[in-house]
């Protein structure tokens, strides 16, 4: 389903969306949003108190296939256009924050909506100006109005991805990080759901970007925003001021972070299915029976982009594999992000390279998939943040002892 | 599989070889590459693991459960412990597995038993030419045919255990297609010459060979009449390389890690700078990386796949990265990498010669 919507609904719009940057690809959101609607639907009416469906469809075995579906889905809508896959009307990072932290009653309240009305979509809000990899030194304040019970909210948010689509264009939501204590550190950060229209958030400008233009990227402006109580995520302890709602963040980046690799796995291949496509037909192909040394340049950068590609690929089935059976995968989630958003870098703009003239033109996707491809060496942890997390992680050091 | 990790039996394999290789491999590794020797004893308990027989058909004295898979885990620790002594262990099956895949049903009769022993035969194959411009698939070594019998001319080299070795499998050119030929020891027209020199691998003794109009008959030729299939022979040659490749890595990779946690500078571990953590972590990265490859190519291979395409790529790919993962593993030490009181320059120097090892390791 997902490789023929990349192929005959994506592929047909990818250069027009990604020249008519801030446009909406409505064809694509109409292919996609009534099969998410049927998914969200089931799973609210099967599932009525809205938990993650941690069993997937075979609960039995207690494995969670749906993860990989998602793995394979997002790698094939890569390969489609990785801009237009962004902006899937679905609950996105933010579903994946409220799922990894939200109470049941949340889970209800923000995603049972999927599964009824018109399309919507979900944001997720961290980056600050001057917080990016370092999320913790955020200075947006969550402080509480006793009076009203509301949480009042005020600061800057930037990089945000369907953050129009989700806040002004539809009833959507955005889970927006913030701190409640700004002298308390990472103990003090909390994640509050924002609803659509909520008075006081203003989008403050929409990005510009190199590549996944088709998708909504936009700041958000917070001045006295208000927001319930309840919209704290997580359970009343939450409030405590223990840094267990930052680890939530932090779990979602072991699900998102495979995520990212399989999008830029999905990018990757398109481009190797294009260069070796094209290049076939001027007689430069792989022939393994050949030594080295009997292989021209050109077939010997074509052999490397495929070893990238595999490798990635792999690495980062092991990291859903991971996150099927439940066993922890911290380090290899950042392994295969970090892996992968290198490979793609370099396979796209190898690709190009190899395409001469024809891959530098506009005519083909070969220099847009270069530009889409680079997004995942920088979004869900840079290369490097991923490398510190591997780093620490094989040498057993605390964020203290390897910074 | 689908799960990323051996099972049970191939985990407790695992451990097996690599207590071996911690235990015995390691204990002996360095002096036997300065002094250019192997002990025979850790070659014998080597065998005794009983990795081939296990994979041969039962009929034969083995017990069938062939799997690439299994043996490219088998090989990744064996290699940890040492590359040299990896493929003297592994020696019987440059003759084994090509009969197993290609041989006529009287030469599986004749040679295979051999290998269902509780000692190691004394075999060798001859694939290496010494020439820059080396190809498996056009060999400069002939055979040609007259009446009943084979006549082979031409030079080898990187011939392990050429001096001690009983019966060998020479690899030829016969009108421009690779096939492979018994030749027992002694045969008139072999000549074992010198003892060959490489960079690395010092400890196997590797010999170069000649062919001066050596005759043999024409059923000493792999498969007999049908002949064998070079492409699938150096296909199971480069997933067990690629396998080896992987413990070589890990071998310089985790000294390298522990070194660093150890070596103080500046007042800190060394560790604890980003230059050295990082290329810790490309190296970790690397080693999965080439690892998944490799049991990827395997699996597929047990699945009855032809994998050449996958195997060729993937080779081709981990050449590269053992070398640069073992000169990473050296930078680490700094000056003593350098030293050969250290072991990592040797990783670097074997690192090295897995480009040019075709058919020197089959599994």
């Amino acid at each position: 389903m997902a490789q023929m919507a990349a192929q005959h609904v994506m592929r047909p719009i990818s250069r027009k969306y990604d020249e008519a940057e801030h446009e909406r690809p409505v064809e694509f959101f109409d292919v996609m949003w009534p099969v998410i609607k049927d998914q969200y639907k089931k799973r609210f009416s099967t599932n009525g108190n809205g938990s993650a469906p941690k069993n997937g469809s075979t609960p039995k075995e207690g494995l969670n296939w749906s993860l990989l579906r998602l793995i394979l889905q997002i790698e094939a809508l890569s390969w489609g256009d990785a801009g237009i896959y962004l902006c899937t009307p679905n609950p996105g990072l933010g579903g994946a924050a409220v799922d990894a932290v939200g109470t049941p009653e949340q889970k209800a309240r923000f995603l049972g909506r999927f599964g009824e009305g018109d399309m919507k979509w979900g944001a997720m809000a961290i980056t600050e100006p001057g917080a990016g990899s370092d999320n913790s030194s955020m200075r947006t304040t969550a402080v509480l109005d006793e009076e009203t019970n509301e949480w009042i909210l005020n600061g800057e948010k930037i990089f945000i991805t369907n953050g129009k689509l989700s806040l002004e264009e539809s009833n959507g939501f955005c889970v927006v990080w913030a701190t409640i204590d700004p002298n308390a550190g990472r103990a003090g950060i909390k994640s509050f759901v924002v609803d659509a229209h909520t008075p006081g958030v203003s989008i403050a400008k929409q990005e510009h970007k190199l590549g996944i233009r088709a998708s909504d990227t936009v700041a958000l402006h917070f001045d006295n925003a208000r927001v319930p109580y309840e919209n704290l995520l997580g359970s009343a302890d939450v409030v405590q001021k223990t840094s267990k709602g930052f680890k939530g963040a932090m779990k979602t980046f072991d699900a998102s972070r495979p995520a990212v690799a399989a999008s830029a796995v999905g990018i990757a291949r398109a481009a190797l299915e294009f260069t070796k496509e094209t290049l076939a037909k001027e007689g430069i192909k792989i022939d393994p029976t050949k030594p080295k040394h009997k292989l021209t340049a050109m077939e010997r950068d074509l052999m490397a982009m495929e070893a990238k590609w595999k490798g990635a690929w792999l690495l980062t089935l092991r990291a859903t594999s991971q996150l099927v059976h439940g066993t922890g995968n911290r380090l290899e989630a950042s392994m295969c992000k970090a892996r992968a958003g290198e490979a793609v870098t370099w396979i796209t703009q190898k690709s190009v390279d190899l395409l001469g003239p024809l891959g530098y033109s506009r005519d083909t996707l070969a220099e847009k998939w270069m530009r889409d491809a680079k997004i995942n060496d920088i979004y869900e942890g840079t290369k490097q943040i991923n490398l510190l997390i591997v780093a620490r992680a094989i040498l057993g050091y605390s964020r203290k002892e390897l910074q | 599989m689908l799960e990323f990790r051996p099972d049970d039996e191939q985990q407790m394999l695992k451990t097996a070889v690599h207590r071996f290789a911690e235990e015995k491999v390691r204990k002996v590794f360095r002096e036997a590459e300065e002094i250019g020797k192997i002990p025979a004893d850790v070659t014998a308990a080597g065998w005794e693991i009983g990795l081939l027989p296990t994979g041969l058909p039962e009929q034969y004295g083995g017990f069938g459960e062939y799997s690439a898979l299994t043996n490219a885990l088998a090989v990744e620790e064996f290699a940890w412990g040492d590359f040299a002594i990896t493929l003297d262990i592994m020696r019987p099956n440059l003759l084994a597995v090509p009969l197993m895949l290609d041989g006529s049903d009287a030469q599986k009769e004749q040679y295979l038993p051999l290998f269902c022993d509780e000692k190691a035969p004394h075999v060798t194959a001859a694939m290496t030419e010494p020439v820059i411009q080396f190809d498996p698939r056009q060999l400069n070594t002939t055979a040609t045919k007259e009446n009943d019998n084979y006549v082979l001319n031409g030079h080898k080299t990187m011939v392990p255990a050429a001096d001690t070795a009983e019966l060998f499998l020479i690899y030829a050119n016969e009108n421009g297609q690779t096939q492979a030929f018994f030749v027992p020891a002694n045969t008139p027209g072999m000549n074992v010459d010198k003892r060959a020199k490489f960079m690395g691998i010092n400890a196997l003794p590797t010999y170069e060979i000649s062919f001066e109009n050596c005759q043999i008959p024409a059923a000493n030729r792999l498969g007999g009449e049908a002949g064998c299939n070079i492409d699938r022979i150096l296909t199971h040659s480069r997933i067990a390389l690629g396998a080896a490749a992987v413990g070589l890595m890990r071998a310089g990779y985790e000294y390298a890690l522990e070194y660093a946690k150890q070596r103080v500078q500046f007042g800190r571990p060394i560790a604890q700078n980003q230059s050295i953590a990082f290329m810790l972590a490309e190296m970790a990265i690397d080693i999965d990386e080439a690892r998944l490859m490799v049991w990827e190519a395997a699996w597929k291979l047990d699945r009855g796949e032809d994998v050449a395409y996958d195997a060729t790529i993937m080779k081709f790919h981990i050449d590269d990265m053992v070398v640069k993962v073992a000169d990473q593993a050296l930078q680490t030490l700094g000056g003593y990498g350098y030293i050969r009181e250290y072991p990592v320059e040797l990783w670097l120097r074997n690192a090295r010669g897995l480009a040019h090892m075709d058919g020197m390791l089959i599994a």
